[in-house]
Formats: structure tokens, C-alpha cells, sequence
């Protein structure tokens, strides 16, 4: 009883924060509300009994990835209006809609055949973070490991594309200066 | 009683709301704010998948898409502000500087 009153209502808030964020034409608001329908998917992940998930959600993409997002925004103007210039509606919502019917027609597929089976299933005596843990350590090491290596490489990345010429400032230059001095660097 | 098919209904309208913004949107940035919405509407159908079917690869799953969303988002952003640095705006239709 209690989980489908929570399923419907956090079904609602994340659906309404999502369409803000598709439809809002201002970039502060867009990612405001990315972050609130964040938050409310992480309640479908404690609905579905996988904790730690829950938990990653909030602190990964609640706290790290939008925190990237929000300092990402402190070289753009975001109070502004964004400008964008759509040629055709229809052709847009025509597109949408149908990937969305091919989408829902591959989600179903697999509930018609009665073949799938379950390859590490549940224990009930240990919680869910220690057996996400012991599928992780044992079946998953190597992805594991090259997920981590591949963290390192992007985090490497990050640094060195955003801090290059970090310590002037880029916001009350106008163009033809940062052009020019590109034009010296080079020589 | 919620079943699968109520997840796998509620993940396919998140996925169709970001697939609107991926169409419709020119801005960079907000074109990574719909890519993000995709990739949790997966989560959200994988984790179900991993409850309903006792098993626990969708969870796992999920997490490796969470940790190459974050190295994507790290990544990208950094582009992304270089271009920004460069030309002044992150409008898609100025990044066609290879048209012949």
C-alpha cells in the first residue's frame, strides 16, 4: 500500500522535475531541477531494495556530478535566457515519439520470452551492500579495476582541459584579445 | 501492487522526456543535462530488473554506468569550456567549422 502511494508520487515529481529540465529555457533552473529529480530516483532505488545504489546515487550524481555542472557554470552567463533556434517542431516530436514506441516495444521483449534466469541471485542473510560487495570483488574484479583506471584517466583529463590559462580572467575579455594571443602562443 | 511493468513503463517515459531534449535542444549544456536523464532512466529499468528477477548484474550494472557518466561528465564539461573560452558560446550550430 505504502509503496505504491510512494512509487506514484515519486513517479510524479521526477517525471515534472525532468520536463523542467527539458523545456526550461534558463540554464540555472534546467540544472536545479536535474538535481531534485536526481534525489527523487534515488527513492525508487530504495523502493527496489538496492540501498547502497540508493545511496551512490545521492552522493554521485546529487553531490559530485552536479557540483561539476555548477562550476562548469561559473564561466557562462546563466542568468541569461539560452538562444537556441528550432527549426521544425514536428519533425522533433515525430522522431520522439517513435524511437519512444521502438523504446517501449524492446523494454517489453524480454517480459514475453520466460527464458531469463537469474545468474547471482539474492541471499537473504547478508544486506544488500555486502552482496553487491562480494559480486563485485569476486565476479566483477576486472571491470571493477578498469572502471577505476578510466575514473583516474577522466579526472586527469578534466584537470588539464579546465585548468589551462586558469589564472586570468576570461569573462571580461573580449574575443579578439583571447584570439590574438592564441595567434602568439602558437609562434 | 506495483509490478515490473510499472518500472519498466515509468524508465521508458524518463528515457522518451530525454530523448524530447536531445531533439530538441541546441545549448551544449543542456544537451548533457538530457544525456544525463537517460542514463538514469537505465538505471532505474535495471535496477527493477535486478529486484523482480532476484538477481544482482542489473545493480551492478547500474553502477558502472554511474562511474562513466561521471568520467563523461568530467571530460565533457572540460570541452566544453574550452570551446567556450574560444568562441563564446556552446550553441551546436557553431561547432560546424569543418563544412567544406
Amino acid at each position: 500500500m505504502y509503496e505504491t502511494i510512494a512509487f506514484y508520487l515519486f513517479a510524479a515529481l521526477t517525471i515534472v522535475m525532468f520536463t523542467i529540465t527539458v523545456m526550461s529555457r534558463n540554464a540555472l533552473y534546467a540544472m536545479t531541477s536535474l538535481a531534485a529529480g536526481m534525489i527523487f530516483i534515488s527513492a525508487f532505488f530504495f523502493l527496489l531494495d538496492a540501498d547502497f545504489l540508493g545511496v551512490v546515487q545521492i552522493i554521485v550524481y546529487s553531490g559530485a556530478v552536479m557540483a561539476v555542472y555548477a562550476f562548469a557554470m561559473i564561466f557562462m552567463d546563466t542568468l541569461r535566457d539560452v538562444k537556441e533556434k528550432n527549426p521544425s517542431k514536428k519533425i522533433v516530436f515525430f522522431l520522439s515519439g517513435m524511437v519512444a514506441l521502438l523504446l517501449v516495444i524492446i523494454l517489453l521483449t524480454p517480459l514475453i520470452s520466460e527464458k531469463v534466469q537469474a545468474l547471482y541471485p539474492f541471499s537473504d542473510e547478508v544486506g544488500n551492500a555486502e552482496a553487491v560487495g562480494i559480486v563485485l570483488f569476486t565476479k566483477y574484479l576486472v571491470p571493477f579495476e578498469v572502471a577505476a583506471i578510466m575514473l583516474l584517466v577522466a579526472m586527469i583529463a578534466g584537470i588539464i582541459l579546465a585548468s589551462k590559462r586558469m589564472d586570468e580572467s576570461i569573462t571580461l575579455k573580449i574575443d579578439q584579445e583571447i584570439e590574438e594571443e592564441l595567434q602568439k602562443g602558437k609562434r | 501492487m506495483i509490478t515490473l511493468n510499472h518500472y519498466l513503463v515509468l524508465a521508458a517515459i524518463l528515457f522518451s522526456i530525454s530523448l524530447v531534449g536531445i531533439l530538441r535542444r541546441k545549448n551544449l549544456l543542456m544537451l548533457f543535462f538530457a544525456t544525463e536523464i537517460a542514463l538514469n532512466a537505465v538505471n532505474i529499468a535495471l535496477a527493477a530488473f535486478s529486484k523482480f528477477y532476484h538477481d544482482l548484474t542489473g545493480q551492478l550494472f547500474a553502477f558502472f554506468i554511474i562511474a562513466i557518466a561521471a568520467s563523461e561528465v568530467a571530460v565533457g564539461l572540460g570541452l566544453l569550456i574550452i570551446w567556450y573560452k574560444r568562441t563564446g558560446n556552446i550553441d551546436l550550430d557553431t561547432l560546424q567549422s569543418m563544412n567544406g
